[in-house]
């Protein structure tokens, strides 16, 4: 194309921007999106080819090169992977075509659905389904236009075949074509493809960040180095929400490679050449420490507490369908039960880590965050600088869980790199990370249920007892916390008086979001009571619930095919099986767990999951993430437990925080059903069935009832 | 051979990620309890957050940057191919492990892969695809020693 002068890259990019009418964005090129993926190869090697940016999530350089910029953060859930398919089917390119960079910081990055620039609530997909598209058939047709301009045809003899635009006769490739059609008017009006015509939505692809991942090179905030960069440890108060009271550093400053010890009020931070070092000199601290309110707390007066406020009314109503009290009042049999869920760590492969790189006008922060304005806006005011200058790198994430949804390991990073002018890689230990997580916060669920004359579950009944973590992270919580009551709200059973209340009683300890939330210890509590209503009513688990769906076609549909595939009713001899339902992130699904109990000890056999999840992007994808949440939930089940004791958490890694390794696996076996229903979210929704699945069959097994988690340490043994 | 100017009880992690660059190798736990950080130390299979640098001097070692040219290893290949990774952190351990396991058993058995598998976590709980691509890494093996 010679009517495309060559310019430099700003040039292209404000072109984009005039094209673009606000699309554009002040556009760092993030250069730690990870290596392997050549993110940044397209725009910021000094001899790259030109670039040019068709809106906020594409660019395509003269080198034919596509970039998708990525608003989510990747951390294992494949965003990376399924949100540039999405622009791939309307842009009409192979997604192994495909380079990946993380968004900056940016107005066109924030997801309505959060109200921020926050990859959490399994919506990624959901909120980036008709936006991606739009914007890869919007680009197509600018690309179009650009060519039909320099041809001199009209636009509806070109078609967009393949990264190329051909006409009779003609053809040029995107990278020739994109810098003019960066200046083309964007579309209105834009017809997306019906699914009859999906190429590469729901087709299994590999994933864009696979190789990086498998010989080492894709780059972890861990991984982070910068010309000149010094590494730090942190000492924080033992005791949760401690501070520092005294500080005798000079032991430590005698160290090898010991640049800086200073004190934040984080903790005290020891800067050094290399991260042993500063680990070593952290040793040589002398902290006295004062330990602000928590220092007598512990597991027993976090439950006192709880059930003190539990106890003392039914708090905020979420949900009131009829009149419980007075169905429960006339119901013809009752039954009530409480059930308890402890605190639990995240425990991310990757500790909490973070690398600031402060200047007198501005600062780079490069970390592995869900939440990058809060990181920006953190960042900036503990180096005293406004949040625009700041910088926010997103890396790739070596396990959120939502705890990188929390920045509470930011500011010591960015004090340090600004104290001793120079970048700054802080680093927790596990150790640090395991007793400073920003923990599930536990609850209390006490439930009723009550039949009426003719044996129907007439009334249901749920209160709901825990810590806000909304409250502290995203305030003002305006009545009930909404993710505090997760699938409760949604309880999907054909009852005619349901209530659902919630008493907020915080512990004194800051407590996060963790993979599901709520749905977790509210389907722990739902699932296991449904089950423990059908005992009442004498009444087989599955039966009892299909006959409660009986206006739900969906919900049936899950529930029959989980109950078919694992061969409900047939278990071998010896062995036992538990059935838990729910939807969650608007995703369907059910779980049965097939156990034994061999003298007393639980054996786990199989997991069989069936998922209905709507209009799927990466089957292969949406499977693993399946896969990994009833992991992460057999994990939580059997042995999740965090104990504080005179305000100091207990466990300290994984030999005494266990979680399952792959030689304690069981069988797992998931379908994943065709849908026609719009796409669900896929990366928490399997935690949560996985305890109720296995503690109905433990109780179908031995009659015992297991209201409090984990199961680990209770003894199974039938009752003699 | 190489030279690295460190203390010698420095572990040979650190030593790896600060000092040579070589950010494959992770840290996970610092008490080889999670098997992220795991490298071949004359071709076994070892935790590097536990193994100061003066147990190493003279030693070969091979990380994940040194496992293959251009991901071709079979292990590797394997792990492409079944995409394995989610998080991807632990995963250089998990392949380091899995490499180690079928230098001396090319063809190993569930048991087997539980056995030499147990001392590595994976939080994303990628293990049943693990545990397929070791077997496809050893079908790979077999097919390319033909």
């Amino acid at each position: 194309m010679t009517d495309v002068p060559n310019r430099g890259r700003r040039d292209f990019l404000n072109a984009g921007a005039a094209a673009g009418g606000g699309l554009l964005l002040g556009l760092t090129l993030p250069g730690f999106a990870g290596k392997s993926l050549s993110a940044a190869a397209g725009g910021a090697k000094s001899s790259a080819p030109r670039v040019a940016q068709l809106n906020a999530w594409l660019k395509i350089a003269g080198d034919n090169s596509i970039t998708v910029i990525v608003d989510r953060s990747e951390m294992g859930q494949g965003v990376y992977t399924a949100l540039p398919m999405l622009i791939a089917e309307e842009l009409n390119v192979d997604i192994g075509a495909i380079l990946v960079a993380a968004a900056p910081v940016g107005d066109a990055y924030i997801n309505p659905g959060n109200g921020g620039q926050i990859t959490g609530t399994s919506n990624s997909v959901q909120d980036a389904w008709d936006k991606l598209r739009l914007a890869g058939a919007q680009a197509r047709i600018m690309l179009i236009n650009a060519a039909a301009k320099h041809w001199q045809v009209d636009p509806a003899e070109c078609r967009a075949v393949n990264g190329t635009i051909r006409a009779p006769g003609k053809v040029l490739t995107y990278g020739e074509v994109a810098a003019a059609a960066a200046k083309e008017p964007i579309p209105r009006d834009v017809k997306l493809k019906p699914k009859a015509d999906f190429k590469i939505i729901g087709k299994s692809a590999s994933r864009i960040d696979s190789p990086g991942k498998v010989d080492g090179s894709a780059e972890f905030g861990m991984d982070v180095k910068l010309p000149g960069m010094l590494y730090a440890a942190i000492a924080q108060s033992p005791v949760l929400g401690g501070r520092i009271k005294t500080l005798d550093s000079g032991a430590a400053e005698k160290m090898p490679g010991v640049r800086k010890v200073l004190k934040t009020d984080s903790g005290a931070v020891v800067v050094a050449d290399h991260f042993w070092q500063a680990l070593q000199a952290r040793k040589s601290l002398a902290v006295t420490w004062d330990p602000g309110s928590n220092a007598r707390l512990d597991n027993h007066a976090i439950t006192a507490l709880l059930k003190k406020t539990a106890a003392a009314g039914d708090g905020l109503v979420a949900r009131a369908d009829g009149d419980v009290a007075q169905a429960l009042q006339s119901a013809q049999q009752r039954h009530s039960a409480g059930y308890e869920l402890p605190l639990l760590a995240h425990a991310t492969m990757e500790p909490m880590n973070c690398t600031a790189d402060v200047t007198p006008d501005g600062c780079d922060l490069y970390v592995g965050t869900q939440v990058q304005q809060v990181a920006q806006a953190t960042a900036a005011a503990a180096a005293g600088l406004q949040p625009a200058q700041v910088r926010v790198h997103t890396t790739l994430i070596g396990g959120g869980f939502g705890r990188r949804l929390d920045v509470d390991f930011i500011p010591a990073a960015v004090e340090a790199s600004k104290a001793v002018r120079a970048p700054v890689k802080l680093i927790w230990t596990r150790e640090d990370d395991m007793t400073h997580d920003t923990y599930r916060p536990p609850a209390l669920e006490e439930m009723s249920g009550g039949f009426d004359s003719a044996g129907r579950l007439a009334a249901f009944k749920l209160h709901i007892t825990s810590p806000s973590i909304t409250a502290r992270m995203f305030p003002p919580v305006k009545g009930v916390d909404d993710s505090v009551v997760e699938y409760a709200i949604n309880y999907p059973y054909e009852v005619p008086h349901v209530a659902v209340t919630y008493s907020r009683q915080e512990i004194g300890i800051d407590v996060g979001y963790m993979r599901s939330v709520s749905h977790a210890p509210n389907c722990f509590a739902i699932e296991s009571f449904m089950d423990e209503m059908a005992a009442a009513a004498a009444k087989d688990p599955y039966d009892f619930r299909m006959q409660l769906l009986q206006r739900q076609p969906r919900q049936r549909r899950v529930l029959q095919l989980t109950a078919e595939r694992a061969g409900w009713g047939k278990a071998p001899a010896g062995r036992h099986q538990g059935i838990a339902f729910m939807v969650g992130y608007t995703t369907h699904l059910a779980q049965v767990a097939e156990i034994s109990i061999e003298q007393g000890a639980l054996k786990l056999h199989k997991i069989t999951c069936v998922v209905d999840c709507g209009q799927m992007v990466n089957p292969r994808i949406v499977e693993s993430q399946i896969e990994s949440g009833i992991i992460f939930g057999l994990s939580a089940a059997l042995w999740g437990e965090v104990t504080i004791a005179a305000g100091k958490v207990q466990q300290t890694n994984f030999n005494n925080y266990r979680v399952l390794r792959g030689n304690e696996m069981p069988e797992i076996d998931v379908q994943l059903l065709e849908s026609g229903e719009p796409p669900g979210g896929i990366g928490e929704v399997a935690v949560a069935l996985v305890a109720p699945a296995i503690c109905n069959a433990i109780f179908t097994a031995t009659g015992k009832r297991i209201r409090r988690l984990p199961i680990g340490p209770q003894n199974l043994l039938r009752p003699a | 051979m190489l030279s690295v100017d460190a203390a010698a009880d420095t572990p040979l992690l650190w030593v790896l990620r600060d000092h040579l660059s070589m950010t494959g190798t992770k840290y996970g736990c610092g008490m080889a309890l999670c098997g992220a950080c795991t490298v071949h130390i004359d071709g076994v299979a070892m935790r590097s957050c536990v193994l100061p640098l003066r147990a190493v001097a003279g030693k070969s070692i091979t990380t994940i940057e040194g496992l293959s040219r251009g991901r071709s290893h079979a292990v590797q290949k394997a792990w492409l191919q079944i995409d394995v990774p989610q998080c991807g952190y632990c995963q250089s351990g998990q392949i380091m492990s899995a490499a180690a396991l079928l230098n001396t058993n090319p063809h190993p058995s569930d048991a087997d892969i539980d056995a030499a598998m147990s001392g590595n976590i994976c939080r994303c709980g990628t293990y049943p695809r693990i545990r397929k691509a070791i077997h496809l890494a050893a079908e790979l093996l077999a097919a390319s020693a033909k």
